[in-house]
């Protein structure tokens, strides 16, 4: 039996074959560990790339990686959602609300090297609000009603633009620095000259400009060494999409990857070790919370919603589930703004007796039956259906027998958008903005484009107009503030999480934050 | 031998045509659609009307179609409505790494379980058979992506001997052998159930042959073992697997979506799973037909060779 195969003339020609493989794989083996370049970043990002024009871009993680070939008129200052100047050096906002006026910066430059200018500004804002431009056929731009009624742009002169809206808009500013504001920094040259192409050559005036894209495989954006605030420190960056979130992990840990975003919660454990990698949290503007459908029984009354806020124990959610990689959340708005989010708000305790009280009082002592429609996925949903579980027990204990109907993401946008009204009562949703306006105006004013619970309530509505006409951002605050004592205590919502973003670098890597705008900005980054 | 090639390749086109029919159809009949997928939770009648406009969605469905098949027939496979480009240039560059994936598994898994299935026919019963039945039961069983896991936990993550991911590395691909070594993990991932499927048909094919009258009469000429068992018993075992071979094929290119995911690889496979997600309808069709066609190609290739290898089959 000895050694078989190795004897018999089949045996040898197998054996040959095995020993070649055998060999081959030797060949493989030595020193076969990825080392990422010297100063160059390369990183695990979440998604493949859609397109390089930050106009037409609608996702999270585009914007990410767009955030360094671009930039708007104002940047968001370091680790805030307040702005500073960006393109434009100062600002000033017609009393009305109406006009907004920029002057911009001298002599920036687009990474073609053509000159950034009010023309530019005009071509860029013009092209994808004016339907008889020239380039407006280089769209869609589904995103560009986040910056405003903008009515038309106005060269006054060279260095000097107006923007004109038709109402009155305070979240304009802190939308101009957003990733979709960055549509502003567009060179006119490049997209002249490539037309709908353009989607795969881009061109501003960021950091760092387009180098390579090569589909799924990598993005290469290389340094904008004449970038107006100077060089940056790294030569470059690598984008390298991995979607599965395990492959994202193994990558990191095998050395592939100098930085990776968003690590699931259950494997944060993996990257405590401080002398091999550094973790990072930011908690997001950011909301997971629960829709209820505020039209029919039961939770048309307020205090079976108010039982249901009791009834749920978002602590356990939030380090049990989560790991600890979100906050309990206290109302609509979350605490990342923290000029408009009000501290003295306190989230519903978990009091189980005290929901079944309420319960018993709006007329349930026996409890309820209710659907609640649950995601599997989903941008921002965090593990939706781990989530439902729990919610669904922690009703359950105090009467609210709640019978889950699971549906894949986009199916479940169609069912949830156009009102939940006959056929659900409670649904799960999580929502991410750059400005406290944007979530209340479409989700709680009565009529809300996406008011999917039907709420409505005329002081709500009322304060909702008031903070997107007022300019003065401390009189927009106090506005802000008031809303959520009403909105926590109306409790349209079970209100649940504030998700932190994560991500995880080697030790290495310095001079990394992740900002609440959820973008990622490279400029100031480097490796020892 | 010419006409039967030719009266196969134009059967390939009501195929394709079927293709498209159904892959749109089930497209369509899922909910959801682009503009949904495209603005999430900004999704308001108002925002998805208008975007529908812009991608020219608004309209009815036949007419789409018939929009869709009129602009193929000009060789135009259209836009893809989320990535921005030409269907057939992203196509076309995910095909090569899908092709390289496939045909390394079909290649490695048709290799092994050639060998293998010889091995445990001649030694029918002894260890060796029980040993090689037990794994190939083992990898049947196996679902492709957890195997996919599994190697890159132990190959990648604990031992760092292969990369876990990818094609090739970030900066300045080290050419072939570089793209060899990210190629072996996904490679053999993917091919262990086609092999082991292979492994039990060859095994099965050869005993039958091996009771053959004139295997005996061969031994009974005096011939050595290899030559009975290589010239006289594979050769005819051969004509029943190659056909299965070029099953696997498909097999390979479907399981590829799964191993694709797993791997990062570049591929076909990853493209359609995103463009599914984001009901990109275009590049969904697009991909599937090329898969299609590629399918269609190799099982009218393995025709060929098998009736190289019997030429009673296209005789008939």
């Amino acid at each position: 039996m000895r050694n078989f195969l190795c004897r018999s003339r089949i045996g040898l020609t197998l054996c040959a074959w095995l020993l070649s493989v055998a060999f081959a794989a030797g060949t493989f083996a030595p020193g076969a560990l990825a080392q990422t370049p010297k100063n160059v970043l390369v990183i695990g990002h979440v998604a493949e790339l859609q397109t390089l024009d930050p106009a037409q871009s609608v996702t999270i993680s585009d914007f990410r990686i767009l955030a360094n070939m671009y930039e708007g008129l104002l940047h968001y200052k370091d680790g805030s959602l307040e702005v500073e100047p960006g393109l434009a050096t100062s600002w000033t906002v017609s009393p009305d609300g109406k006009t907004y006026m920029f002057k911009l910066r001298e002599g920036v430059k687009f990474h073609d090297g053509t000159p950034f200018n009010a023309d530019a500004v005009k071509f860029n804002l013009d092209r994808v609000t004016d339907k008889n431009h020239p380039y407006a056929n280089t769209g869609p731009f589904p995103f560009i009603f986040l910056l405003g009624p903008i009515e038309r742009t106005e060269v006054i002169d060279p260095m000097t633009v107006a923007i004109h809206l038709s109402a009155p808009y305070a979240p304009m500013l802190t939308m101009l620095a957003s990733a979709v504001g960055g549509l502003v920094g567009i060179s006119p040259a490049a997209v002249m000259k490539y037309g709908k192409e353009f989607s795969r050559h881009g061109g501003g005036t960021g950091p760092f400009k387009f180098k390579l894209w090569e589909s799924s495989q990598r993005f290469v954006l290389e340094a904008n060494k004449d970038y107006w605030g100077g060089a940056p420190k790294l030569d470059g960056l690598v984008f390298r999409p991995i979607i599965d979130e395990n492959a994202r992990v193994s990558e990191m840990l095998s050395g592939g990857t100098d930085l990776t975003i968003e690590v699931p919660p259950d494997n944060v454990a993996n990257f405590k070790d401080p002398t091999k990698f550094t973790y990072y949290e930011q908690p997001g503007p950011h909301l997971w919370y629960l829709l209820l459908n505020t039209k029919e029984k039961p939770f048309d009354d307020k205090r079976v919603r108010q039982a249901a806020n009791y009834a749920i124990n978002k602590d356990a959610m939030v380090n049990q589930i989560l790991k600890g990689t979100a906050t309990v959340a206290a109302g609509p708005t979350p605490a990342a703004f923290t000029w408009a989010h009000d501290n003295e708000l306190k989230p519903y305790p978990y009091d189980p007796a005290k929901a079944k009280a309420l319960l018993a009082e709006a007329g349930y002592p026996n409890g309820v039956d209710v659907t609640f429609y649950v995601t599997e996925s989903g941008s921002g949903m965090l593990s939706p259906i781990l989530m439902g579980t729990a919610i669904q027990a922690d009703l359950q204990a105090v009467g609210i027998r709640a019978k889950i109907e699971t549906y894949e993401w986009n199916t479940f946008l169609g069912k949830i958008i156009p009102g939940m009204e006959g056929k659900a009562q409670i649904a799960e949703l999580s929502f991410m903005t750059q400005d406290p306006d944007m979530h209340p105006a479409l989700a709680l004013r009565t009529g809300g484009a996406v008011n999917s619970g039907h709420y409505s309530n005329p002081k709500v509505d009322e304060l909702i107009d008031a903070g997107r006409a007022e300019s003065d951002p401390a009189k927009r605050a106090a506005i802000y503030k008031q809303l959520q004592e009403i909105v926590a205590d109306d409790a349209p919502w079970v209100f649940i999480a504030n998700w932190k973003q994560n991500a995880v670098s080697s030790a290495s890597v310095k001079g990394f934050e992740l900002h609440p705008s959820f973008t990622t900005r490279f400029y100031k980054v480097y490796k020892e | 031998m010419g006409a039967y090639i030719l009266r196969r390749l134009l059967l390939m086109v009501p195929v394709l045509f079927g293709v498209t029919v159904i892959v749109f159809l089930v497209i369509s009949l899922i909910p959801g659609d682009p503009a949904k997928a495209i603005l999430g939770t900004f999704a308001t009648p108002e925002n998805v009307a208008k975007v529908n406009h812009d991608l020219g969605l608004d309209r009815a469905l036949p007419i789409q179609y018939v929009i869709w098949l009129g602009n193929l027939l000009r060789g135009d496979f259209g836009r893809s409505y989320i990535l921005h480009r030409p269907v057939i240039d992203e196509v076309l560059d995910r095909l090569f790494p899908t092709l390289l994936l496939a045909g390394a598994a079909l290649v490695l898994s048709s290799v092994v379980g050639l060998s293998l299935g010889i091995i445990a026919a001649i030694r029918q019963n002894g260890w060796q058979d029980k040993l090689i039945t037990v794994a190939v039961l083992v990898g049947i069983s196996t679902p492709s992506f957890w195997l996919g896991i599994l190697l890159i936990f132990w190959f990648g993550v604990r031992l760092s001997i292969l990369p876990v991911g990818g094609m090739e590395e970030m900066f300045g691909g080290g050419g072939a052998l570089d793209i060899a070594r990210h190629l072996v993990l996904p490679a053999v991932a993917l091919a262990a159930v086609a092999g082991a499927v292979l492994v039990r048909l060859t095994r099965g094919s050869m005993l039958e042959v091996m009771r053959q009258d004139y295997i005996r009469t061969a031994r009974a000429k005096g011939l050595s073992e290899a030559s009975v068992i290589f010239k006289h018993a594979f050769r005819n075992a051969l004509v029943n697997v190659i056909p299965i071979i070029g099953l696997e094929a498909g097999f390979v290119l479907g399981g590829a979506v799964y191993i694709e995911t797993v791997f990062q690889w570049p591929g076909i496979g990853r493209m359609l799973v995103n463009a599914i997600s984001t009901r990109d309808i275009l590049l969904v069709q697009g991909g599937v037909l090329i898969v299609a066609a590629a399918y269609v190609m190799i099982n009218l290739l393995t025709d060929i060779a098998q009736s190289f290898l019997d030429p009673r089959i296209s005789r008939s």
